[in-house]
């Protein structure tokens, strides 16, 4: 069954040499686009390529590369990507890149001076065709057909006609989903005039509003005015310094992170969302931890009955996947028509105002975690628990010490030091335990007296989510900022925890 | 050990049977109340936990059923569950072959050979994994929505942007299949060297094939983790068609538009087997947990 040995040589090196040409072509390809950077990135991807799976040297490195490839570009890139973006302006009004502004301004156009006419779109088989009605003649001109289809240039000739077209108009609707690709239609009548759409219903002449000159500048064609880009503030700038948009992305320094410490309107939330961060990470595991230590003990308990019920029941929680438990305690707990209100209002007469209430919304929020993450504690804390020597206890019932004594006197000083690296890494999960945040509250309710909208519930990552994504106008370079600062935090938490296995890992021995 | 079972011994007894028959039932109220919100009838409902009448409205919503209103109308539902859960599972099973692939062979690499900088590799990766990608969402939709003007395939809104995304979350994956490759002993593969294999032979014809209950674990465990993955997939999909179910699942408890009773009967559609999958599984897990592996 085996291939002959002469094509089997020659395979590996065709492949390779296949490869690395379909990887250059992609880089052209990317380069031609304008994305230097991304193509420098592939163009270093592809050589090392090329260097492993050709030098016998390097020969363990061909099993490490996929992998280890693959971790660098989509998690460790992004991280440093993320604090790139945090010296930039980028944002809703700052999307572009300099050369992607500019050619967008570029391809503006205005309507200039010759005929106008009412343009109507008809079907004819799966194609369509336009119809021109000259608003002043009212001579009326056909193109040919053409197909719909992604978004770019195309031009069509028209010729007169006298007859109106068969097919059915296309509605406003539909144009107005169409209208991206028709925006890049130009006729050219019979006349020699070339025409544009200028409205969802009429074409004209049109002319490029902007001509860009050597320097950089660029010319407005109808009033002769100079644009010049402004590097520091992303935008190209009219002669009295208003910026035109859209903007685009520069480099601003330190200025997002001085931001986030100076300007009282971001400092007072971040304060106050990073101490929310810490209590919430902090009391979250120490109810999972208590709550789950107990059970541990109890599932240990060697008079009691039904252990592996009790433990299939208490597990749960950890098995259904959290985006619906979380989902489902939304329900549960809605001020109105929840269940829980409901059972609360029979027994004592009361429906708390879970949502709108901030003490309410951040205690909701310590319920449901602790939901959702005392099983792993208890797992955790159960496989610990049999690894103390049951002579301990002996040694203690003869000494005549009761249940509460053992725990606080054996099990739990035992635990708790191979615990506690685990315990560090439950408070740095939790610390951006962005799901529960975001799926659970979403943040609200809100702070009232801020400039960026923040919660009174938002841990920091989802304070950024928000300010990226969500209603703040996209402020993607100062949500990354935040980040990067998260970044340390995050750092100095390992730090601790790496020290704490060490030590964890040196009682054992 | 003989211990005398005198009577507060019993009663003691008694109070932990009564404090875990209470946090059982904790834990399996919300869980029933959804089993019996989902076949209550209309979005509003209130009642006993054993409804008295069963309707399968929400059970026709969350299956693309045609309902019959109250009125008589027929509503068409108009949130995709089928089809969120059929992209989760596209999703998910193409990322964890995906992960698979990519982790077995560095495993090997990681378990078996001798190389510069094999313990930097090792430590980075773990470090790696400390740093949620949660802080990285703005690059992430930066550099997807950048490929994207290249290659629409792999831009924001498409399926394999979120792969290539999730490729990379392999360090425990790698960690897992190395620890299992370190029991195997390495005699065994020597030996196939030694009767002329290669060592990609000794490790695709030798290594591998008793190595497949870990790989499965993997995949399994990749493919659930894909699952419920939700902070990259909320940034990188938007259209309606496109979500996963972990996106889409948000869209049911709108203030303004509130489909508890959909949002049950999906809830349960799309749980259900992952946790029962997850349970079978975790056995494999514990020494995962035990390493400091948190549910993301």
């Amino acid at each position: 069954m085996s291939m002959p040995k002469a094509l089997k040589r020659f395979l590996q090196p065709a492949l390779i040499i296949l490869l690395g040409l379909l990887g250059l072509y992609s880089v052209t390809v990317v380069y031609a686009a304008g994305e230097n950077l991304l193509a420098g990135m592939m163009l270093v991807t592809l050589a090392v390529f090329v260097w492993l799976y050709t030098s016998p040297k390097t020969y363990a490195y061909r099993y490490l590369f996929p992998g280890i490839g693959a971790a660098l570009i989509f998690v460790v890139f992004p991280m440093l990507f993320t604090i790139r973006i945090g010296f930039t302006n980028y944002s809703s009004k700052n999307l572009l890149t300099f050369d992607r502004a500019t050619s967008y301004l570029l391809e503006e156009t205005y309507r200039a001076e010759g005929a106008a006419y009412n343009a109507t779109l008809h079907a004819e088989g799966s194609q369509w065709r336009f119809r021109l009605e000259d608003q002043d003649s009212g001579a009326a001109f056909v193109t040919g057909p053409f197909a719909l289809g992604p978004e770019k240039p195309l031009t069509l000739k028209a010729e007169p006609s006298a007859t109106a077209l068969p097919g059915g108009e296309m509605p406003l609707r539909e144009l107005i989903d169409h209208q991206a690709f028709l925006n890049g239609i130009t006729v050219a009548m019979p006349d020699g005039n070339r025409v544009r759409m200028t409205g969802l219903r009429e074409f004209a002449a049109s002319r490029p509003q902007y001509t860009r000159n050597a320097d950089g500048t660029l010319t407005n064609n109808q009033d002769h005015s100079l644009l010049r880009p402004n590097f520091k503030s992303g935008y190209y700038e009219t002669a009295d310094g208003d910026p035109v948009t859209p903007g685009f992305q520069v480099d601003i320094g330190w200025k997002n992170y001085t931001e986030i410490f100076t300007d009282a309107s971001l400092r007072e939330p971040f304060g106050r969302i990073f101490v929310w961060t810490l209590v919430f990470s902090t009391l979250t595991v120490v109810f999972c931890t208590s709550l789950g230590m107990v059970l541990a003990v109890l599932l240990n308990w060697d008079s009691l009955r039904f252990k592996a019920v009790y433990r299939l029941l208490l597990f749960l929680p950890y098995a259904i996947p959290s985006f619906i438990s979380i989902l489902v305690f939304k329900g549960l707990f809605n001020n109105n028509t929840g269940e829980i209100n409901l059972v609360l209002n029979g027994l004592f007469g009361i429906r708390p105002t879970w949502f709108s209430d901030p003490f309410l919304a951040r205690s909701m929020l310590l319920i449901v975690n602790t939901w959702l993450g005392f099983p792993y504690m208890m797992v955790v804390c159960m496989g610990l628990i049999k690894a103390i020597p049951n002579d301990l206890y002996e040694a203690s019932a003869v000494a005549g010490a009761g249940p509460i004594t053992n725990f606080f006197r054996i099990t739990m000083p035992l635990i708790l030091k191979p615990l506690t690296p685990l315990l560090i890494s439950s408070f740095a999960f939790n610390f951006n335990n962005f799901v529960l945040i975001s799926l659970l509250t979403g943040g609200l309710p809100d702070f009232l007296n801020t400039s960026v909208p923040a919660g009174t519930t938002d841990i920091l990552v989802s304070y950024t989510y928000r300010m990226a994504f969500q209603d703040a106008g996209q402020k993607f370079g100062l949500a990354a900022a935040i980040s990067a600062v998260v970044f340390l935090m995050v750092a100095a938490i390992s730090a601790v925890q790496i020290r704490a296995t060490r030590i964890a890992q040196d009682e054992k021995r | 050990m003989a211990i005398v079972i005198d009577k507060s011994q019993r009663w003691r007894v008694v109070l932990a049977h009564l404090f875990l028959i209470l946090l059982c039932a904790l834990v399996i109220f919300p869980l029933l109340m959804v089993v019996s919100i989902s076949f209550r009838s209309g979005n509003f409902a209130t009642g006993s936990l054993i409804p008295k009448s069963i309707s399968l409205e929400h059970w026709r919503f969350a299956l693309g059923l045609p309902v019959v209103n109250a009125d008589g109308r027929v509503i068409l539902p108009d949130l995709p569950v089928l089809r969120w859960l059929w992209n989760s599972i596209k999703v998910a099973t193409l990322s964890a072959i995906v992960a698979v692939l990519l982790s077995t062979t560095a495993a090997y690499a990681f378990a078996r050979m001798k190389f510069a900088g094999k313990k930097t590799a090792l430590t980075g990766l773990m470090l790696m994994q400390m740093f949620p990608t949660v802080l990285a969402l703005v690059a992430i939709h930066a550099i997807f929505s950048r490929l994207g003007h290249v290659f629409p395939a792999l831009g924001v809104d498409g399926m394999w942007a979120l792969i290539l995304a999730y490729s990379g979350g392999i360090a425990l994956h790698i960690w897992t299949i190395k620890g299992f490759y370190e029991t195997i002993p390495p005699e065994i593969e020597e030996a196939a060297t030694v009767d002329g294999a290669t060592p990609w032979q000794a490790f695709w014809r030798v290594l591998l094939p008793m190595a497949l209950p870990i790989l499965m674990v993997v995949f399994l465990l990749a493919f659930i983790g894909a699952v419920n993955e939700y902070p990259v997939a909320s940034v990188l999909l938007h259209t309606q068609d496109h979500l996963t179910m972990a996106v889409g699942s948000k869209q049911f408890l709108y203030a303004q538009k509130y489909l508890w009773g959909d949002f049950a009967a999906a809830a349960i559609l799309s749980g259900l087997p992952i946790s029962v999958v997850f349970i079978l599984v975790q056995r494999w897990m514990i020494s995962g947990l035990t390493s400091g592996a948190n549910k993301g």
